[in-house]
């Protein structure tokens, strides 16, 4: 099961051209490029690990290119995404996020659902264990 | 580099270039003009920089006839005595990379020891990785290169730093140029214990010191875009100056050259204000006067005439 998280996860995914043309987007509007990386992709788990510092100032994606391939190697088998955040006045939050790595087995989740007094349902999106656990 | 489709082969390959037009469309021509007009002698490095842009020119043009291109090697090395442009002309440079299209952004992130070498064990790879990414698509300006290699302490960190910026100037060399600077010598010895490093920069080029004729004509370039000119008198004074100065100890060059017309245009300002019952008109505003030059300690044997005294 394809892991839809973020900007473009609908799509095939990146190639490293067309990341390199989405993060040099993100640095031409003055964005902070961040990498970051998990082994715990739950929807709602928003707290990633990051791949050292955001990256200010940069001009060019050569240098966040660079530091993805340094992140790819280490953490390849994992989740790796790339945001930018923006820090101007009135916005001050992440404007993109999207998927630039994934294991070689992707992790699947199953909605579980429950039902509680008065007929209500709550539903819980728990992850399916599966059967080699090696990342 | 983005914008010139990798391909080595086009669908179909033209065969036949104007030369003159291509040059102009690459903004060369102007380039290199203004770099014969704002920067006074210097002979050998025009003449590289020229070759340089050639060679650029006709890569692009080989590129888009099919032929077999690669990248080239663009890192560069700056030696020469205090105050013959080094600075200046690597500004320049990134400018000259930008507008050929060889680097993409065209910034130049200036940076010294101190930039790249940590204080403890783990910082100095992140700092260095750090400036490098800042300079990615520019150009990487390092000067005093020399003091990234301490020969008396073998476990400074400084090694480091030169590691890794070993690794990215070999393996991304289309991402960015890196230009070492220094003076002549400390640069040798420097090349001699990091052999690495002589042999990943391609132009390695020196600066010569400027002769007396160019120094006077950099003075009046200077106070030129200050606004100022020299009266014929203080012209032919400041003649005399240069060739005193340069017998003298500490001279550097232009840097001197502009040291001595800052001074100069106090003189003149203390010199106006000094009757202050006078009416001034443009001319005395803009006018050098060899009082001005000639009160400098230069004639009276050196600002360092004690300390150049055993």
């Amino acid at each position: 099961m394809k892991l839809t998280q973020g900007c473009f996860s609908f799509l095939p995914d990146l190639t490293d051209d067309q990341i390199t043309r989405q993060v040099q987007y993100c640095l031409t509007n003055g964005w902070a490029v961040n990498i970051e990386f998990t082994d715990d992709p739950h929807p709602r788990n928003t707290y990633w690990e990051m791949w050292g510092l955001p990256m200010f100032d940069l001009q060019d994606a050569a240098g966040v290119m660079m530091e993805l391939a340094e992140c790819r190697r280490v953490y390849g088998a994992r989740y790796i995404r790339i945001s930018g955040f923006d820090s101007s006045h009135g916005w001050e939050s992440v404007r993109i996020s999207f998927l630039v790595n994934r294991p070689p087995q992707e992790a699947e989740f199953d909605l579980v659902r429950q039902e509680v007094g008065g007929r209500a349902i709550r539903y819980t999106t728990v992850r399916r264990q599966v059967a080699h656990a090696s990342t | 580099m983005l914008d010139v489709p990798y391909a080595t082969t086009t669908e179909h390959s033209e065969t036949h270039f104007d030369l003159r037009k291509e040059a102009e469309a690459a903004g060369i021509t102007d380039t290199l003009q203004q770099l014969e007009q704002e920067l006074i002698g210097l002979r050998p490095v025009k003449s590289r920089v020229r070759q340089i842009a050639s060679l650029l020119l006709i890569e692009r043009i080989r590129q888009r006839a099919g032929l077999a291109s690669a990248p080239p090697t663009l890192h560069m090395s700056f030696t020469g005595n205090p105050g013959t442009g080094k600075t200046t002309v690597a500004l320049r440079m990134a400018k000259i990379l930008h507008g050929l299209g060889f680097v993409r952004r065209g910034q130049v992130i200036s940076v010294t020891r101190d930039d790249l070498v940590g204080q403890y064990i783990g910082h100095t790879a992140p700092k260095t990785k750090e400036i490098l990414k800042k300079a990615m698509g520019g150009v990487l300006f390092i000067d005093e290169a020399y003091y990234l290699h301490r020969p008396d302490n073998e476990r400074d960190y400084g090694q480091e730093a030169i590691e890794i910026l070993l690794q990215v100037m070999e393996n991304q060399r289309e991402d960015l140029v890196v230009i070492l600077a220094g003076y002549g010598e400390r640069m040798t010895s420097f090349f001699a214990s990091n052999p690495g490093f002589r042999s990943r920069i391609a132009h390695h080029i020196d600066f010569p010191d400027y002769a007396e004729a160019e120094l006077l004509v950099i003075a009046e370039l200077m106070l030129k875009e200050r606004g100022y000119r020299f009266s014929a008198a203080a012209r032919e004074a400041f003649e005399r100056y240069i060739a005193l100065r340069r017998t003298q100890p500490f001279f550097s060059n232009a840097r001197s050259i502009r040291n001595a017309v800052d001074r100069i245009r106090l003189r003149q300002a203390d010199r106006l204000v000094s009757d202050l019952d006078r009416m001034l008109d443009v001319g005395d505003l803009e006018t050098i006067d060899p009082a001005d030059v000639l009160a400098s300690r230069v004639f009276s044997g050196g600002a360092d005439v004690r300390s150049a005294k055993p």
